[in-house]
């Protein structure tokens, strides 16, 4: 048959306009996606570019606030402000609430960070005897590179999302492309080619028939014109036999009449 | 590919593992949390010379599988280098994993998981 790899179905009218409306519509499947994995691409590196300036950036902000804390563990003057500080801890403060952002269809979080209300401060006291400006500036410093690296976390979250996102829409895409298309265009090629051959053969055989018939009709003719030929001899024999039967009769009449004479 | 919304809506928090020095900063931002007993949990660790791997591995899957309350979890990439497999392999999207910079260690773009994928898209 024609197309090595076509879908199963009954060469018929029918399935024919069922496989062409199937094509259509993966065609315009096919576009569909196209465009929206385009779309996330593009999106896809714009993100992608912001990270790695984020990431970059990110570094710098670490830094300072690396700093700001060796600030303040030289005002303190002791080693004990860390573990002063990991050890009062108990509730956040700093919190992350989620957000969506639609992009054709895929949704992407993002973080934002805020101030939780009425939790107070775990660190009232840290600092209480010297340092207390450093430690406070130490904080401001810390929560604005925290900040940063939410920042970071949504556009990174954004970018697993979107990849896996782009991954499927594209594996869609070489899905339709490759298979789905040429799979249906196979079996509307199959079911053509079988629907033809089905009319030539119809073509055949009422050709045949009428021959047949013809055939047939002819011989019938035939016979008939033979038959009518031999009736018409028949009927020829007739007079030809009721002839001499006349002629047999008048030479015996004139026969015995001769005889009657001698 | 929309995700549930159950899957982040409970995860406000922030979790931290690091040196002392990252830990300290961070917590001093706010970011501490401590559940309530019996079972009070911490979201950060404080990693040390002394610290041993599994400890790191058995919080960064406490962080990353167990508690539905973290959004973001915050590794220092010197850290992330000790448990790299774990790490690399790590691509979910909630918690969203960040690695950052500490103080001894200044940040290295070519070591980080998601910057690595970066550069693998863009065909360097």
């Amino acid at each position: 048959m024609s197309g090595k790899d076509r879908e199963p179905v009954f060469p018929t009218r029918q399935s024919l306009g069922a496989m062409k409306s199937k094509l259509k519509g993966a065609q315009t499947g096919h576009d569909l996606l196209k465009r929206k994995s385009e779309a996330l691409t593009k999106r896809f590196r714009d993100i992608t570019k912001r990270i790695d300036d984020a990431k970059r950036k990110m570094g710098r902000v670490m830094q300072i606030a690396a700093f700001s804390l060796a600030e303040v563990t030289y005002a303190v003057g002791n080693n004990s402000i860390g573990y002063q500080i990991t050890e009062s801890v108990r509730q956040a403060r700093f919190r992350v609430r989620t957000k969506q952002e639609n992009v054709s269809g895929v949704f992407l979080p993002q973080f934002e960070s805020f101030q939780a209300e009425g939790v107070a401060s775990d660190f009232g006291m840290t600092g209480l005897g010297k340092g207390g400006q450093q430690v406070q500036r130490c904080r401001e410093t810390y929560t604005r590179a925290v900040e940063t690296l939410v920042e970071l976390a949504s556009l990174q979250t954004a970018f697993v999302i979107l990849d896996e996102v782009i991954k499927v829409v594209n594996r869609r895409v070489n899905a339709i492309e490759h298979v789905i298309i040429p799979r249906t265009e196979n079996t509307i090629k199959y079911i053509n080619s079988e629907l033809d051959e089905l009319d030539r053969e119809e073509f055949f055989r009422l050709k045949k028939v009428k021959g047949v018939k013809e055939r047939a009709q002819a011989q019938e003719e035939e016979e008939r014109k033979k038959k009518l030929a031999s009736l018409k001899e028949s009927n020829k024999e007739n007079d030809v036999s009721e002839e001499p039967v006349e002629s047999n009769t008048n030479v015996l009449g004139d026969e015995g009449d001769e005889d009657v004479i001698f | 590919m929309a995700l549930p919304q159950s899957a982040y809506k409970d995860r406000e928090f922030l979790a931290v593992i690091g040196d002392e020095d990252s830990v300290t900063g961070i917590l001093l931002a706010g970011v501490g949390h401590v559940t309530d007993p019996p079972d009070s949990q911490k979201n950060y660790l404080v990693v040390d010379a002394k610290t041993e791997d599994a400890t790191i591995e058995s919080a960064f899957d406490q962080f990353t599988k167990q508690r539905k309350d973290i959004a973001i979890l915050l590794i220092n990439q010197h850290i992330a280098d000790r448990i790299r497999h774990r790490v690399d392999n790590y691509n979910e999207a909630f918690p969203s994993l960040l690695e950052i910079p500490s103080k001894d260690h200044p940040y290295d773009p070519e070591k980080d998981s998601v910057m690595k994928r970066v550069k693998k898209l863009f065909g360097e």
